[in-house]
């Protein structure tokens, strides 16, 4: 009761607008501000983007999509959802590293790691709103039936309560942006809490994504299909989450570097050399895990086939190269191997995705799937979107930096 | 409040709830405890000896017609059908497909395609609004009432039966035969198709039954047919159950599905979330109690240190 007391939370004067929305510039300066390279190439790709969703949505998935009855699920599911979620592992990362084993020195990467976490699964559940027959119902599995003896049954319930703890994980960062103290105050006491909910939410649903594929044992690939493809998920999340960690840090360092003056830059390399370290580590453990799998279900004969050479390429040249560049970078204490790693470890990510989700899959079938393009470029739409939103975010709230106004937490 | 009482309830707190949580799924995993079948359950046998295919499909024309879909897109005497193996589509719910006979001096094989009806569906277990049912009359239906058009049901269904609508902006459904549920099968009648066959190729009955009455055909003509009803066992037994001269896997049915009711590939896989709901909370809310003892121990060593480095002095 007592915190709507504060301070007239709800005022919006046309001075609280210009501070808040428009930069504390008037809406001319403003705008002239939006035109960047970058912005331009963004609204290209929005012009192309838009009429394609228009098309989506008024003519079927069939008018944009190669979909058919044989390939149902395209890289609507196999890069919007799988790469969105196992990409977004970052804010849970992140957020367990330092607030749960108390490596306090993270703590600069937890609230844009959360947002890219937050902003990743939004646009999981956007692209997934594409690929959905009927998007309007997707609260139907909570609500309506419970098919709860379905892998999806349990990816859909998790996704939708981390999307919920990570949006009041946000609070925080909402409630100083809008100067609220009592409630800001109020969120982050549940920082704890939240964070063992984001660790065994994210358990669920990222290895349940790979769950998803066990029911198909007759139309993945041997070698990618087994018993482990759920833990291969959970685990390939977690270096995927630290490779995009180490790759948005980065990114975020150069675009926003004003609001970073006065800060050590090689505060961030050490932190990415530390991240390294962890990088190293799991990615090692997945190498030898994706060996363990083959040999698990004897799967020997298949490695000197095609898609066996294929399959190596995956776990040799994505795996245990950016799994050795990590721990290089760690040796020679370089920030910039430890990046190049991180974006390698990212498309490695990708590519095991789609691998599973593609490539590998229906491997047997006379008809494949191939994107058309604009299933891509509603991919594309949806990704810059996110990008976009992040900028927006990361403009306003203190994201980057701790605003001065608040008191460290904890 | 004692500030270690306070983290002491907190803890307790989340253990609670997440037991409260891993309840939850646990009773719902008893719906997938396996399953002998509905007793009376009925069937189709199909004898692909049988089948004629060419200047007739009299089946797909009954399927369409009985199912309100569009008439076949080629007449029974075009022979160009047959050029390509067809499966079932939005507008399909079954298709004839011919097969080179192995041994040439011997006719094609004709093989009808549509939903198996399985008796532990695999469509069934993965969709995640229960759209589908198996009736004790052994159809498995689809209620697009509830769908969500998430198309997983396609991916899991070992088959490739289940098509979509997809050209259908608003209201798209899966599509695919029902075994003539509502306008037959649920008062004991056989499906369209079996009714319009001239040649007999499919027999309806109880499944029981005619898991007897096949094994009878291959016994009465070993010549005949391979010693194997396909679908007595596939996938953990399906309604349609199939007989033929050659192999299965030679006209275009998987023989590597394995008897194992489909269900049961991710059940045990589900039944492990509830131990990560129970553990994983304690096991994160210990380490952050401990990391933060850590931190406290180390605090008042510093302080320790500190202050007999002040008494030295």
């Amino acid at each position: 009761m007592s915190h709507i007391a504060a301070p007239s939370p709800l005022a919006v004067s046309p001075e609280w607008v210009r501070q808040k929305i428009f930069l504390g510039l008037n809406p001319a300066d403003y705008l002239r501000s939006l035109v960047t390279p970058g912005h331009v190439i963004a609204w290209i790709i929005l012009v192309v983007g838009l009429p394609v969703t228009f098309l989506r949505f008024s003519q079927g998935l069939g008018a944009v999509t190669n979909l058919s009855d044989t390939n149902p699920w395209g890289i609507w599911i196999g890069i919007d959802v799988l790469c969105g979620v196992a990409l977004a592992a970052g804010g849970f990362i992140i957020g367990s590293t330092t607030h749960l084993f108390g490596l306090k020195e993270y703590k600069p990467l937890v609230r844009p790691a959360i947002l890219t976490g937050f902003l990743g699964y939004v646009f999981v559940v956007v692209g997934l709103g594409f690929d959905l027959g009927r998007p309007w119902r997707l609260p139907y599995p909570m609500f309506v039936s419970w098919g709860t003896t379905s892998v999806m049954f349990e990816v859909g319930w998790c996704v939708a309560l981390y999307l919920g703890c990570q949006f009041v994980e946000m609070f925080p960062v909402l409630f100083e942006w809008l100067g609220w103290r009592r409630l800001r105050a109020w969120a982050v006491k549940m920082t704890i809490g939240l964070t063992v909910a984001a660790v065994m939410l994210s358990t669920l649903h990222q290895s349940s994504l790979g769950g998803l594929f066990l029911i198909a044992p007759t139309k993945l690939h041997p070698l990618w299909y087994g018993m482990y493809l759920p833990v291969f998920f959970i685990i390939s999340a977690i270096t995927g989450g630290i490779g995009m960690i180490i790759f948005e840090s980065t990114l975020s360092h150069r675009v926003f570097k004003v609001q970073l003056v006065g800060r050590d830059p090689k505060s961030l390399d050490k932190l990415h050399i530390g991240l390294a370290k962890a990088g190293a580590a799991v990615s090692y453990g997945y190498f030898w895990l994706r060996w363990l799998g083959v040999a698990h279900d004897n799967r020997w004969e298949f490695l000197n086939t095609p898609l066996g050479y294929w399959w190596l390429v995956e776990v040799i040249g994505f795996i245990a190269v950016p799994g050795l560049l990590f721990a290089i970078a760690v040796r020679k204490r370089s920030a910039f191997i430890c990046r190049i790693a991180a974006v390698w470890t990212v498309l490695g990510l990708i590519l095991n995705r789609l691998n599973v989700s593609i490539i590998a899959f229906n491997w047997q079938e006379a008809v494949r799937y191939t994107p058309r393009w604009t299933e891509i470029a509603v991919t594309v739409t949806v990704i810059t979107t996110g990008v976009l939103v992040f900028e927006w975010m990361v403009n306003r709230m203190p994201i980057l930096l701790d605003s001065p106004d608040y008191p460290p937490e904890h | 409040m004692d500030e270690n009482r306070r983290q002491f309830l907190k803890t307790m707190g989340v253990v609670a709830a997440s037991a409260g949580l891993a309840a939850l799924p646990k009773s719902a995993n008893a719906s997938a405890e396996s399953f002998s079948g509905y007793p009376d359950r009925y069937g189709v046998l199909v004898d692909t000896t049988l089948c004629i295919g060419l200047n007739c499909r009299r089946c797909e024309i009954a399927c369409a017609k009985e199912n309100n879909l569009p008439p076949i897109d080629k007449p029974p005497e075009d022979a160009s059908v047959f050029e390509h193996e067809r499966r079932t589509d939005a507008q399909t719910f079954m298709v004839v497909n011919r097969f080179e006979n192995p041994d040439p001096q011997l006719p094609p094989i004709y093989v009808k395609k549509q939903c198996m009806h399985c008796d532990e569906p695999a469509c069934a277990s993965a969709c995640l609004v229960r759209a589908f049912t198996k009736t004790p009359e052994g159809a498995v239906m689809y209620d697009p009432s509830v769908c969500i058009g998430c198309r997983y049901c396609m991916v899991a269904c070992p088959f490739n039966i289940p098509a979509y609508e997809y050209s259908e902006p608003l209201h798209p459904r899966v599509r695919k035969c029902t075994l003539c549920f509502a306008s037959r099968l649920k008062d004991g009648r056989r499906p369209a198709c079996v009714e319009a066959c001239p040649r007999e190729v499919m027999t309806f009955g109880k499944r029981s039954e005619l898991i007897d009455f096949a094994r009878q055909k291959i016994a009465a003509h070993p010549d005949r047919y391979v010693n194997h009803v396909y679908g007595e066992h596939e996938a953990g037994g399906t309604c349609y159950m199939y007989l033929a001269s050659v192999p299965f896997d030679q006209i275009g049915m998987r023989t590597d599905l394995g008897d194992t009711p489909y269900p049961e590939l991710t059940r045990s896989y589900l039944s492990a979330a509830p131990l990560v709901m129970a553990l994983w909370p304690l096991f994160f809310t210990g380490l952050f109690m401990f990391s933060k003892r850590r931190d406290a121990s180390d605090h008042e060593q510093q302080k320790d240190h500190e202050q007999s480095g002040e008494e030295r002095r």
